[in-house]
Formats: structure tokens, sequence, C-alpha cells
């Protein structure tokens, strides 16, 4: 233990509003034959440019915008209280994740919602576009290949 | 290694439910539809205007709460969609929220805003503040950087007193004794500036949030019809609408019609028309049972 040991503070919050150009690794995904499988995947992610070209600037801000809020609240807990403090928090997070029921059947995620605050906010994703009023319903058998990922 | 993709054999009647789709979709905004949008923009096509509306809304300060003011009309670009809108809207029993910009954003937004403030208000067991449903508010508008065009006037009586807010579309706030928002702010603000004193009486409050709220309706396009008005103190509510009818639609001065025997009837005939049968069809009614 030298003398000299210094603690280092990251303060390196994530921006809060993401940024609409960012480095970003394209997937275009892959088929059974190299190629991306429009059955599967639908038209607008075999596009080449699909992730470059963004057809309305809060596209590529609301899809980031959950993330980006938890993980500057994890650097700011990790700041104030320790690293002890967002481990213990997302380990009690990475448990409640993984009750689920199978693909096909709504899970109510009582647990994570009560974990990540969720249930006591209402937010235009539990109104608009509700889940279980989709036109296109998940087929059972492709939805549990994906879960096991042998798909 | 997989040799056969299995092509799955859905037992739903309807095309739309084919999509083998191995993501089930999540809630919220869907953009799928703007590059198409952009594309027949490009082609030509008009895209439909939102109903905005146009509004002079107003609150002020006054000696025992809070008085909020708004005008009744909305427009669709230069015609008016709606003679009688409700501007002010509920966000708790001591919170009320006037709402400018485009109609459809101020409702959805103050519904959400006053469910999440129900929610916390349950969760905390007290009477909900404020400043709460203003950061909630302010929150949420700059998550969509102003595309939810939103104005509001945000007023009401809690434990620490009253206090009112101006929201912007892009998420600014301000904390100020007296606010006007909408195209016909500038007139409220004018007779607001003129006539604003602290500790006015109810009445007094009253009556400059109406002179202000037709300020607007007379000098504004975008404004007009009746004043509503919402007196927030810390015992009640009174939400008055309308308070007054400031543009009465006009009554008829005189009849146009004529009564029976205006004009003499000199003589009159009565002729039977022939008609002719052209076709006959013998039809099959299934009988009732």
């Amino acid at each position: 233990m030298s003398g000299s040991s210094q603690i280092n503070m990251s303060f390196g919050y994530p921006s809060l509003r993401p940024q609409p150009e960012g480095t970003k690794t394209l997937n275009v995904p892959k088929g059974p034959y190299g190629a991306p499988d429009v059955m599967l995947h639908g038209f607008n992610r075999t596009h080449a440019a699909q992730g470059l070209v963004s057809s309305h600037p809060l596209e590529f801000s609301e899809k980031n915008w959950l993330s980006h809020q938890q993980k500057m609240d994890t650097v700011m807990l990790k700041n104030t209280q320790g690293i002890h403090a967002p481990m213990r928090l997302h380990m009690e997070q990475h448990f409640a994740q993984k009750m689920q029921r199978l693909p096909c059947l709504p899970s109510s995620n009582i647990l994570l919602d009560t974990l990540t605050g969720r249930d006591e906010m209402i937010g235009f994703e539990d109104i608009l576009n509700d889940p279980s009023l989709a036109e296109t319903v998940g087929e059972p058998h492709i939805l549990m290949e994906k879960r096991l990922g042998i798909l | 290694m997989k040799t056969i993709v299995r092509i799955p054999c859905v037992t739903t009647t309807s095309i739309s439910n084919m999509a083998a789709c191995a993501e089930l979709p999540a809630g919220g905004f869907v953009f799928e539809n703007c590059q198409r949008n952009k594309f027949l923009e490009s082609q030509g096509y008009k895209v439909p205007k939102a109903y905005k509306t146009g509004t002079t809304i107003c609150g002020l300060v006054y000696k025992d709460g809070i008085v909020l003011g708004a005008d009744t009309r909305a427009t669709e670009d230069t015609i008016v969609a709606d003679k009688n809108c409700a501007k002010i809207h509920y966000i708790s029993s001591n919170i009320y929220c006037c709402g400018a910009g485009t109609a459809a954003d101020t409702e959805m937004t103050t519904q959400l805003i006053s469910s999440e403030l129900e929610l916390h208000r349950l969760n905390t067991g007290r009477q909900p503040r404020v400043c709460t449903a203003n950061r909630l508010l302010k929150q949420m508008l700059f998550r969509y950087h102003g595309y939810i065009g939103a104005a509001l006037v945000l007023g009401g009586v809690d434990s620490t007193g009253p206090h009112l807010y101006s929201i912007w579309p892009h998420g600014s706030t301000d904390k100020l004794p007296f606010v006007t928002m909408g195209s016909g702010s500038l007139a409220a603000m004018a007779t607001f500036e003129d006539r604003y004193k602290a500790d006015l009486s109810r009445d007094e409050a009253m009556k400059l949030v109406r002179d202000a709220i037709c300020a607007g309706i007379f000098n504004d396009l975008g404004s007009g019809s009746n004043v509503d008005l919402c007196v927030i103190t810390k015992d009640k509510v009174d939400y008055i609408r309308p308070y007054e009818e400031a543009n009465k639609k006009g009554v008829r001065q005189g009849k146009y019609r004529y009564d029976r025997g205006t004009t003499v009837v000199i003589s009159s005939e009565v002729k039977k028309v022939e008609l002719e049968v052209i076709d006959t069809e013998v039809r099959a009614v299934p009988m009732e049972t």
C-alpha cells in the first residue's frame, strides 16, 4: 500500500440527452443463408443504412432514453456511495429480470417495476401502442427459439 | 447447423397476423411511418395540420390563491374548429392547468401528468404540491425536445401556499406572480402589466383576469368565444365555465317567410296524373319463422 495511492473518482456522467449522431456498430441481422431474412426481421432492419438514416430526430433519443437515464443514476450513485451501491441494486434487478413467463404470455414484471421505480410512473409507453393490443401476434415457436438462442 | 428454415404455420385468419416476428413490440411512440411520410411529402401530398388552440391563457396570484383564465376557441388554421372548448384542465383537486399550443398535446400531457401525480399522491399519502406537477411536466416535455407542442400555465394552492408556473414546450419553466401564454399572450400581458398589484382581492383579481382574456379575445384572431375562469383557494376550487360570453352569436333581425294567404288564390284545379306500368318483378322473400 503506497502512500501516494490516489482515489480516482470518475465524474464521467453519460449525457442524459442522447446525441443524435453517435458512432454505432451496425448489425445487419443475418438469416440462415447469410442474407437478412425479411420474414423474421422485417423490411426496415434489412436495409444496410438502417441505423444511419434516422426517420425522426426523436427516434434515437427515445430508444436509448431509459438506458441513459439509468446509466446516469448508476454513475451518480457510484460517485456518492461507492461501487457497492449500484452493484447491489443491479444484482437485485438482474434476478428480478429472470422472473418471466414463457415468451408468448405477458409477464407482469412486478418486482422489476418496483425495483426500478416504474410502478410509480406513467408514460406514453403505457398508453400508446399497448403491446397487448398489437396487430401482429408473436408466433410461439419462433419466440421460444429466439429465447433459447437457437433461432 | 440448421438445414431447414421452418415456415411457421399460423392458425389465425387475418393476414396481418401472419408475420413471424421474433420480438414483440414495445409500447410508446413508433417512428415507422416517418420515412414514408417524408417520401409522400416529397411527392406533393399535403400533411394534415394539427388543431392548435390559438389561445389566450393567463393566471395570477392574488391574496388567497390563484385565478386562472382562458378563452374557448380552438382553430384549425383559419377555421374555428371548436367554439367552446375547455382549456383549463384538471391536474389534481388543488392544481389546475391551462393549455395552449397543439390541442391534442395539451390534453394528453395534462391527463398523463394528472395520473402520475395521483399515483404519487397515493404513494406519499400527502396532498400533491404544485412544484411536483411542474417538475413532472418539465421533465416530460424536455424528454421530447419540444415535439410535444404544449405551452402550459400551471397554478395551484398547496400546503406551502399558492404557486403559479408557466411551462414552455421545450421544458423551461418560470415561476412568476402573473403569466400569460398563447397567441393572445401579448394583449393579455399588456393588461396585466398595466394593472397588476400584489394582494388583490378576489373580485378585483377575477375582473383583471377577465379583462386580460377579453383583450386577447378582441385583439387576436386565434382567440375568441367565451371566458372561462378557475379560482383556486386553500379550501375549494371554483371552476366557472363560462364566466362571460364575450362573443354572442347574433340573433336574426327579421323573418323572410311569407304567411299563408299573402298571395291571393284566384282559382284551383285538380288533375289526375296517369302513371304507366313499365316493368313488374316477382321476388321471393324468405319466410320469417
